[in-house]
């Protein structure tokens, strides 16, 4: 009997050996542990044994049971890893093939940088105020020290829509009506993106486009607050490396007034085709407000002083991505607006 | 205005400071240099020599063959096409080696068969711009002085050894459109003393006959006018240094007369005219309005028609000059002149601005007077004119000068507190040194208790109160040397406004769905109503127009969004870019009635043609109204639209009138979206359907919100029941859903959704199946099917009764 029962052992071992299949390995369970298997049909065996015998005996069919189990455990798991490894290898996909197809609309270059430089301002506390795009004469011109005649409208060729009204040249009116109307309250900061017109059609002028102004008015505003204003503004949207410089030049509704040049951000300064060599780059014009600007619009110059300043987002924009010509951001072609 | 480097150190010291230096610093100073010219950088070997001998050319009549001494035995044989060459001339010689403008380089070379070693130049080979050259040589050979010395450098002879300025002056600075006005700039930017030019006259005692009377009518026009008699004046070419100045300042040498008064308008920034004596009546000066509608002819030879608001220098005879603009073409300086008459005035600036615009008309003088100009240095002008004229000896002087200068200028004092000055500009700055800056600039300064005081020279109109001297202060001192600081004081909260934000969102939602934005301009042609199939009596035709458009097509200024994307999506169909999904948010233009100002309405619009893309395993997907209602419903409900509906519209010029829907919020009208009517996509010549939308975005900021608050989570199953009804094909589905909701239980009914609309074979003639799906579920309990079973033939009856559906089988 425990020679059979070694015997038993043995063969379902080298059976197990043999398999790697999960059926056969069930066959085998069935085999030799199963109701009417071998181990059961020896151990029916045991009344014939002396009474002495059967305790040994038993142990002994135990162990062998427990060992063909322990085998066939072992067997099973190795197996199913085997199966899993080979489903897992037959399910693999071309993971290079393109994924299914999402919708790639952008927002336009000029919305981008618009919100950009909305967001800069609105960090340091400025707010959004917005003006008319056809505007009275006034606002556009007389009330920003532009009287009639001023030789200095020659650099805003208007389109009117009659005598006293016309499409705004610039952002500016927007100062106006914005103190008007919270005069005498202190401070003012706020800044007004929007669409300007002006008579011109080429490579770098567009009859419309985009500015951002902005004005800052308190008891203590100077020019010194005015340059390190524009100087966060470049580094924000140029990056840190980025230095301005500011010219003086003529606005009539600022005095002193300048133009903001800021390094080439292509050569660093050092000269290149971008910047004509000269290292720098002409972003903005800004200065102080104007006495009678301010006074026009309700405040005492003897009192406050304010900046103000304006940019071009087109300008802004074409040097951001490196556009050449300002009529591909009206020109809308899909191919173009896709690249944002 | 170019200011030629080598003119400029006759006024101030330029010694150590490069052309580039000088640039620079009056760019930091206000006076911006635009570029910093060499003309002659690239120019070699191109030498003076003699025309000696001029043969025929053997095999071809346009060309001649000269023989060139450059001053040595030997003659060189140059082969030449020039017209305008002859025995005897001095001109430019090009030899074998030579550079010249543009980078061309001289060859030996075989023309037609005979050699040339070398090429005679004409003043733009050199360089040169033909406009500053005199006519005759504008397109032909330069000639140059017959007592040139042969065999040297043509290049210091003709000024290509020179560097020019160009300056671009801002509006306030008419006073720098003067070599005088740059060299005051310069010797205070740099402080070295101004040098100014001598003059000295010889004048001789007038005779009987040399008369001369000055009126002027208008005083507030013409504000002083001081005229100089020349006589035994002998016209002629003015000196080789005086042509060069005006040639690298860009204007044309024409004759000693005219160029002494070009050049003092360029050396001192007074506008100078010379009339010829003889042709103005009894040398008697009229400075008067212009008579409606008076006709003359001006210098360039055109005929101005004049109005009463133009101011004329006249005679008794009728205008002799267009004040301040042009002379006259009846008493210009000719070959004949004997006596001159000068005029040296100051006219007010903005008569010249509306006279010279008027008559579209401008001219060097008319730019100088329309800024101001220094009306203490009319006389000065007049005599340094006359001085050259008489060291060249082209004329004597005659002691009649009248100075008709009715109210002379009062001189301008300003207080300047230097407090103010350090206030503003955040600068701690002592009296002395405002004091220094100022007096550099040639302001007087005079300590006073309250302050500075500072009186204004005459050259300096522009600056008239505090502020522009603090401007003057600072553009000295160097606006880069104040330091950057950041505003003090209360702190203010910077924030988008809800409608900001709205924006904002509705872009960020519809590009990230597909749309790409685009920017079209606000004017649009009038003729796109036309385009659109719009009434002629619509509301939308009623535009507000531009006066002085660029063109037709951008003449009026939109009262609609979608034609814009129309003309975009032609534009990129035309590249073959036919699929395309874009939206524009902008404002629309209405006049209103009694009011100046237009309405501005923002509007938010979108259109989709063509397929979204596919891929290997996504079929494209037809952009169709369905595609874009989905779009348009889900972005109503990303900004909290509620009671969405869309009523079918069937009216709405250019827009197809069974496929397109008003689209409201309650009884509030948001909208419209549709497809475009055929022959509107016709006539924009778009193969593919297009659907659109456009919304009024105020209404859109109204009826958006907030989230509503939150809704607990069902606790107990919910229970889906499908439908599917037949119908009249003409009942829109939008009706059986609310009547669906409205037969049902709203207690548990939670959701209808249509899964399926099907006509053909299967259902009958004029009908459709529609099938929805119902979603049950109750907050309290497991509903039981007796229960929904009771709903859904409540639901059908409904339906029975309103639609005559019936269940399909």
């Amino acid at each position: 009997m425990e020679q059979k029962l070694k015997a038993i052992l043995s063969e379902a071992e080298q059976a197990l050996s043999r398999t790697d299949n999960l059926d056969q390995l069930n066959e085998i369970r069935v085999r030799f542990l199963g109701k009417k298997g071998l181990l059961t049909s020896v151990l029916r065996g045991m009344g014939s044994l002396a009474p002495e015998e059967r305790p040994r005996v038993g142990q002994l069919a135990n162990d062998v049971r427990a060992r063909i189990e322990s085998v066939l455990e072992e067997r099973m798991a190795t197996i199913k890893e085997q199966v899993k490894k080979e489903k897992l290898a037959a399910e693999r996909i071309d993971v290079t093939l393109p994924g299914t197809p999402f919708p790639a609309g952008r927002r336009h270059p000029l919305s981008i940088v618009e919100e950009e430089i909305e967001d800069i301002f609105l960090g340091m506390g400025y707010s959004i105020e917005e003006g008319p795009e056809i505007e009275l004469d006034f606002y556009n011109f007389e009330a920003l020290n532009l009287p009639k005649d001023h030789p200095a409208r020659d650099m805003q060729d208007s389109f009117f829509i009659g005598p006293e009204v016309l499409l705004r040249t610039h952002t500016s009116p927007v100062q106006v009506r914005t103190m008007e109307r919270t005069a005498p309250v202190l401070p003012v900061r706020i800044i007004a993106p929007g669409k300007v017109y002006r008579r011109d059609d080429d490579a770098t002028h567009s009859p419309m486009f985009h500015q951002v102004e902005g004005l800052a008015i308190d008891r203590r505003v100077t020019f010194g607050d005015l340059k390190g204003t524009l100087q966060v503004f470049a580094e924000k949207m140029f990056g840190p490396q980025t230095r301005t410089r500011f010219r003086p030049s003529y606005f009539p509704f600022t005095e002193p007034s300048a133009e903001v040049d800021i390094s080439c951000g292509m050569c660093g300064g050092k000269g290149c085709r971008v910047c004509s060599d000269t290292g720098w780059l002409e972003i903005l014009g800004c200065g102080m407000v104007h006495p009678r600007v301010l006074e026009v619009s309700g405040y005492n110059p003897e009192e406050v002083t304010g900046f103000a300043f304006g940019m071009g987002v087109e300008r802004i924009a074409m040097l951001k991505y490196n556009i050449d010509d300002m009529r591909l951001l009206f020109d809308n072609d899909l191919r173009f607006l896709a690249q944002f | 205005m170019r200011v030629s480097y080598k003119w400029l150190r006759e006024y101030v010291d330029l010694d150590g400071i490069t052309p580039g230096e000088l640039a620079e610093r009056l760019t930091l100073a206000g006076l911006a240099v635009e570029a910093v010219e060499e003309p002659g950088k690239d120019i070699t070997k191109v030498y003076t020599g003699k025309i000696i001998k001029i043969e025929p050319h053997p095999n071809a009549d346009k060309l001649v063959i000269c023989h060139v001494t450059t001053g040595g035995d030997e003659l060189l044989q140059i082969v030449t096409g020039a017209p305008n060459v002859r025995e005897g001339q001095v001109v430019p010689v090009a030899v074998v080696g030579a550079r010249l403008a543009g980078g061309v380089t001289i060859k030996k070379a075989k023309l037609r068969g005979v050699e040339s070693r070398g090429m005679l130049c004409s003043g733009e080979e050199l360089g040169l711009d033909p406009a500053t050259l005199p006519k005759d040589q504008e397109y032909g050979i330069m000639i140059l002085p017959a007592d040139t010395p042969l065999g040297v450098d043509v290049k210091p002879l003709i000024g290509l050894d020179d560097v020019i300025l160009e300056l671009e002056l801002t509006p306030n600075r008419g006073d720098c459109m003067s070599m005088i006005g740059v060299a005051r700039e310069v010797a205070a930017i740099f402080n070295r003393p101004l040098k100014m030019p001598r003059v000295e006259l010889d004048e001789t005692p007038p005779a009987p006959e040399d008369r001369v009377r000055v009126d002027i009518e208008e005083s507030g026009l013409c504000r002083r006018y001081v005229a100089r008699l020349l006589k035994n004046v002998k016209i002629g070419p003015s000196p080789v240094w005086m042509q060069q100045r005006l040639r690298a300042a860009g204007v044309r040498p024409i004759n000693n007369v005219v160029d002494v008064t070009n050049y003092v308008m360029m050396e001192l920034g007074q506008p100078l005219h010379a009339f010829d004596y003889h042709k103005l009546k009894d040398g008697h000066i009229i400075v008067r309005r212009a008579t409606e509608g008076e006709l003359m002819y001006t210098l360039d030879k055109d005929e101005r028609k004049l109005s009463a608001d133009m101011l004329v220098i006249a005679d008794q005879n009728g205008p002799v000059a267009v004040a301040g603009v042009m002379g006259g073409l009846d008493s210009e300086v000719t070959d004949q002149t004997r006596v001159v008459l000068l005029e040296s005035a100051y006219f007010n600036p903005v008569s010249i601005r509306r006279t010279s615009r008027n008559l579209g008309l401008r001219s060097e003088s008319s730019s100088r007077f329309e800024k101001g100009i220094d009306i203490t240095g009319c006389k000065r002008a007049a005599d340094r004119a006359a001085g050259l004229l008489a060291e060249m000896g082209a004329a004597e002087v005659v002691a009649v000068v009248v100075d008709n200068y009715p109210e002379p200028a009062v001189e301008k004092t300003i207080l300047l507190r230097p407090d103010r000055v350090n206030h503003l500009l955040d600068l701690p700055l002592t009296p002395p040194e405002i004091k220094d800056l100022l007096t550099r600039l040639q302001f007087r300064v005079k300590e006073d208790e309250q302050g500075l005081l500072v009186t204004v020279p005459g050259h300096r109109p522009d600056v008239g109160i505090e502020v522009d001297l603090i401007e003057e202060v600072a553009r000295l001192y160097g606006f880069n040397h104040v330091p950057n600081t950041l505003p003090t004081g209360v702190i203010t909260q910077g924030a988008r406004t809800y409608e900001q934000m709205l924006a904002l969102k509705v872009k960020n939602f519809l590009s990230l769905g597909g749309f790409s934005e685009v920017v079209t301009y606000s004017f649009v042609s009038p003729r796109v109503f036309d385009r659109l199939g719009i009434p002629v009596d619509s509301r939308y035709r009623n535009v507000v127009a531009l006066q002085n458009p660029l063109s037709e097509e951008q003449s009026v200024m939109r009262t609609l969004l979608y034609p814009g994307l129309l003309d975009v999506l032609q534009r990129n169909s035309n590249r073959q870019v036919r699929d395309g999904a874009i939206f524009e948010l902008g404002r629309l233009f209405y006049p209103r009635e009694g009011e100046l100002l237009p309405e501005e309405v923002p509007a938010l619009a979108a259109a989709v043609t063509g397929f979204t893309p596919g891929g290997w395993n996504a079929r494209p997907v037809l952009m169709d109204f369905y595609f874009l209602k989905g779009v348009l419903n889900a972005l109503l409900k990303y900004v909290g639209v509620r009671d969405i509906s869309y009523v079918p519209a069937t009216d709405i010029p250019g827009f197809h009138p069974g496929r397109t829907a008003a689209v409201l919020s309650g009884e509030q009208h948001l909208g419209i979206i549709g497809e475009l009517h055929p022959d509107v996509q016709e006539a924009y010549d778009l193969s593919q359907l297009v659907t659109l939308f456009e919304l009024n975005f105020d209404v859109l900021v109204d009826v958006s919100g907030k989230p509503r608050q939150y809704a607990p989570l069902p606790k107990f199953p919910g229970v889906e029941r499908d439908l599917a009804v037949v119908v009249q094909r003409n009942i829109p589905a939008g009706d059986i859903i609310k009547q669906i909701y409205r037969a049902g239980d709203s207690a548990i009914l939670r959701d209808v959704q249509v899964f399926d609309v099907y006509s053909g074979k299967q259902v009958e003639e004029g009908k459709r199946s529609i099938a929805f799906t119902l979603k049950f579920q109750a907050e309290d309990r497991t509903l039981t099917d007796e229960e929904v079973n009771q709903q859904i033939s409540a639901i059908m009856r409904a339906l029975e009764r309103e639609f005559g559906a019936t269940l399909r089988q």
